[in-house]
């Protein structure tokens, strides 16, 4: 007698088939791996989708393991994390491997954006997917941002004092906001477990179900290539793209040489510079949370920098706005402008390879700006800094208001019919 | 796409250059050597000796540095613990914190991460920066922290330090000695930061304190990261597994991908 639903595919026999009977394991197999087909010509620029699940999953294990002796208390965090990085057998590697996989992270995530910018992956009809994806890393901010409140030093304390104080610049409401949200009328132990919460509950899930999203949206429409190609409209008898291959084995091994080389890379910074120079660990965070001494540079980590450095460039008030409030703005629309991408762009063609050199300068001005604003963000600011900054600013959203005009105005190269 | 590149690069590299930090004390350089483990066992003695009085080391346990140093558990047990602590314990002392605080300013912070917070090389040259100075409560002032509350500790060891105006040789920005072009004699300029130090009033000469002072930083930068050279001599080790299985899986790729066209 026949088990379950016949429509789908099933192995003959055995112990896989009595689980077929049950639930599409191999459907499952052959729809995510097996049968899943993808571009054959992805280049590097291709690895760092993969590399963001390995570090995802690096962080969600080192982070089990980091909860079973931190204290999440105003009194015991920062003597917890002495702690395991001293007395708890190999505490140091797995504190290690989160703190510098915080930054991996951003790293490999910015670099998959990228990715996404320079071929165009957002455009139709992977909308959803960019959605999902740019919904993600605004969680990942905020997993960030809680995370690095966690060990109780002073640039935890002094980073989460500066980053909160934004919502207070809110008229009206901000200052009961900003309260609401610390739980107390300083940051204090109150604020201290509700990050801890957040950050090892709350987000994670978020960020596992986006995960889950961003990829089951992927696999539905077939992922981009590097030529803008959809490979789908040249399949062969056998249903099967002429242009692709099946995701296992030959995109995994390709990724599996790819994972190679981050761990190289990522060992010699976890083993040799833990401190990432002073970007990974800030020196202050050496001494515990002071209330009563505020360090004498506050810097957020690197991965904010871009937007704190716009938040500080806007120094002049504006339509009766102070310029706090403006500044916040700023920031919250240089994010939220990522989001509508896909609408933007109206170029006919997909690839940066097809496009005129007018998107190509915008997208190089694009990087050097962001890259630019990074950099002034780590640093204090000065007269000469903050002008820059405000260049930079301006053309980090030029870059994508003035997108709509030159991605029609600009000559496109006929894109071929196969991929190269 | 490769020039545009590149030209992006040139763009972002003058921003760089604006990165220069404030004036602040000259630090001498030094060489910290975790290896070196008869000068880490100096520094610990000097340590517990004239710093632990005022500062505790309360993440760093004496016998993981008994056993880090290679030095037997008893020998740390009998001549580096003067308080009846037990060898399991961490390193602390019996100050009271609001007492010190009213007879040095603020209680004399722990020094555990000090290397890490603030970097040996500024260790190592504020010990070694105390002057006399009348107008302080305890009759010394620093170079590298001016106004500091703490008394000059190894004043026994290093002798009575002033600081006086002197001619001294004139460098330019890139360090190197300015060289008058008409007479070929290095030229000297004023300052007002020359620490001397009155000969035969401590019980070291001059090299050896900077060496005393040596295994002191060296310790305490052991103390800020222990884990240190397990962490090198690890690293070696993953980085050439990790590099083997690149190796392995490029092969395996080359393999798998040579029936795709």
């Amino acid at each position: 007698m026949a088990v379950g639903n016949p429509n789908r595919p099933k192995a003959d026999s055995g112990i896989i088939r009595w689980i077929d009977d049950r639930f599409p394991l191999t459907q499952m197999w052959q729809d995510h791996m097996s049968k899943y087909y993808a571009a054959k010509n992805f280049n590097v620029w291709y690895v760092f989708g993969v590399l963001s699940l390995l570090v995802l999953v690096n962080q969600i294990l080192t982070g089990i393991w980091l909860t079973m002796s931190y204290e999440p208390s105003a009194e015991g965090a920062f003597a917890s994390v002495e702690y395991i990085m001293r007395d708890v057998e190999m505490g140091w590697i797995i504190r290690y491997m989160h703190s510098s996989g915080a930054s991996a992270f951003f790293v490999v995530v910015y670099l998959h954006m990228f990715r996404g910018l320079m071929y165009g992956s957002y455009q139709k009809p992977r909308e959803l997917i960019w959605l999902f994806g740019m919904a993600i890393y605004l969680a990942l901010m905020a997993e960030g941002f809680f995370g690095y409140l966690l060990p109780w030093g002073q640039m935890s304390y002094w980073g989460a004092q500066v980053i909160l104080s934004l919502a207070g610049a809110i008229p009206l409401v901000g200052e009961d906001l900003v309260q609401w949200i610390r739980g107390d009328f300083l940051i204090s132990g109150i604020t201290l477990n509700r990050f801890f919460s957040l950050h090892v509950i709350a987000l994670p899930i978020v960020i596992l179900a986006l995960v889950v999203l961003h990829i089951l949206a992927l696999h539905d429409v077939g992922s981009s290539n590097p030529d803008g190609i959809e490979i789908d409209q040249n399949k062969d008898e056998n249903g099967v793209p002429v242009d692709g291959v099946a995701f296992w084995p030959y995109h995994v091994i390709k990724d599996l040489v790819a994972v190679g080389v981050f761990l190289t890379v990522f060992c010699l910074v976890i083993f040799f510079f833990p401190e990432g120079g002073g970007y990974f660990i800030e020196k202050p965070n050496y001494e515990p949370a002071n209330s009563l001494k505020t360090p004498e540079h506050i810097a957020p980590v690197w991965y904010f920098t871009p937007y704190y450095s716009m938040l500080r460039a806007i120094t002049f008030p504006l339509f009766g706005l102070d310029a706090k409030f403006l500044g916040v703005i700023t920031m919250g629309a240089a994010i939220a402008i990522l989001f509508v991408m896909p609408w933007l762009d109206r170029s006919p063609v997909k690839s940066m390879r097809y496009k005129g050199w007018l998107s190509r300068v915008w997208l190089a001005i694009f990087v050097v700006s962001f890259v630019i604003l990074g950099y002034l963000g780590t640093v204090a600011a000065t007269e000469g800094r903050t002008q820059v900054a405000q260049l930079c600013t301006a053309l980090y959203f030029a870059y994508f208001l003035l997108m709509p005009f030159y991605t029609r105005m600009e000559a496109t190269k006929p894109v071929p019919a196969r991929v190269v | 796409m490769k020039k545009l590149i590149l030209l992006s690069l040139m763009l972002i590299m003058p921003a760089f250059a604006l990165a220069s930090a404030g004036p602040k004390a000259a630090l001498d350089h030094i060489q910290t050597d975790a290896a070196d483990k008869a000068s880490l066992q100096r520094g610990m003695k000097t340590y517990v000796n004239y710093c632990l009085g005022c500062h505790t080391a309360q993440y760093q346990r004496y016998i993981r540095a008994a056993e880090d140093l290679h030095m037997p558990a008893e020998l740390v047990a009998e001549h580096l613990i003067f308080s009846d602590q037990k060898v399991g314990e961490q390193m602390t002392n019996a100050m009271d914190s609001k007492l010190a605080a009213d007879w040095f300013g603020a209680p004399p912070p722990d020094l555990t991460n000090e290397v890490n917070l603030r970097g040996a090389d500024w260790v190592y040259t504020y010990l070694r920066s105390f002057y006399v100075d009348d107008s302080r409560p305890y009759g010394v002032n620093n170079v590298v922290f001016p106004s500091v509350g703490m008394p000059n500790v190894l004043l026994e060891l290093q002798g009575v330090q002033s600081k006086d105006c002197a001619q001294v040789p004139k460098h330019d920005s890139h360090g190197s000695a300015v060289i008058d072009s008409l007479t070929g004699k290095a030229l000297t300029v004023e300052s007002c930061e020359v620490l001397t130090v009155a000969e035969g009033t401590g019980s070291m000469n001059q090299a050896q304190f900077d060496a005393t002072v040596y295994d002191l930083t060296n310790f305490m930068a052991y103390m800020a990261k222990p884990y240190k050279s397990d962490s090198q001599r690890i690293g070696m080790w993953a980085i050439l597994f990790c590099l083997l299985m690149t190796v392995v899986f490029y092969f395996l790729k080359k393999e798998f991908w040579r029936d795709v066209h």
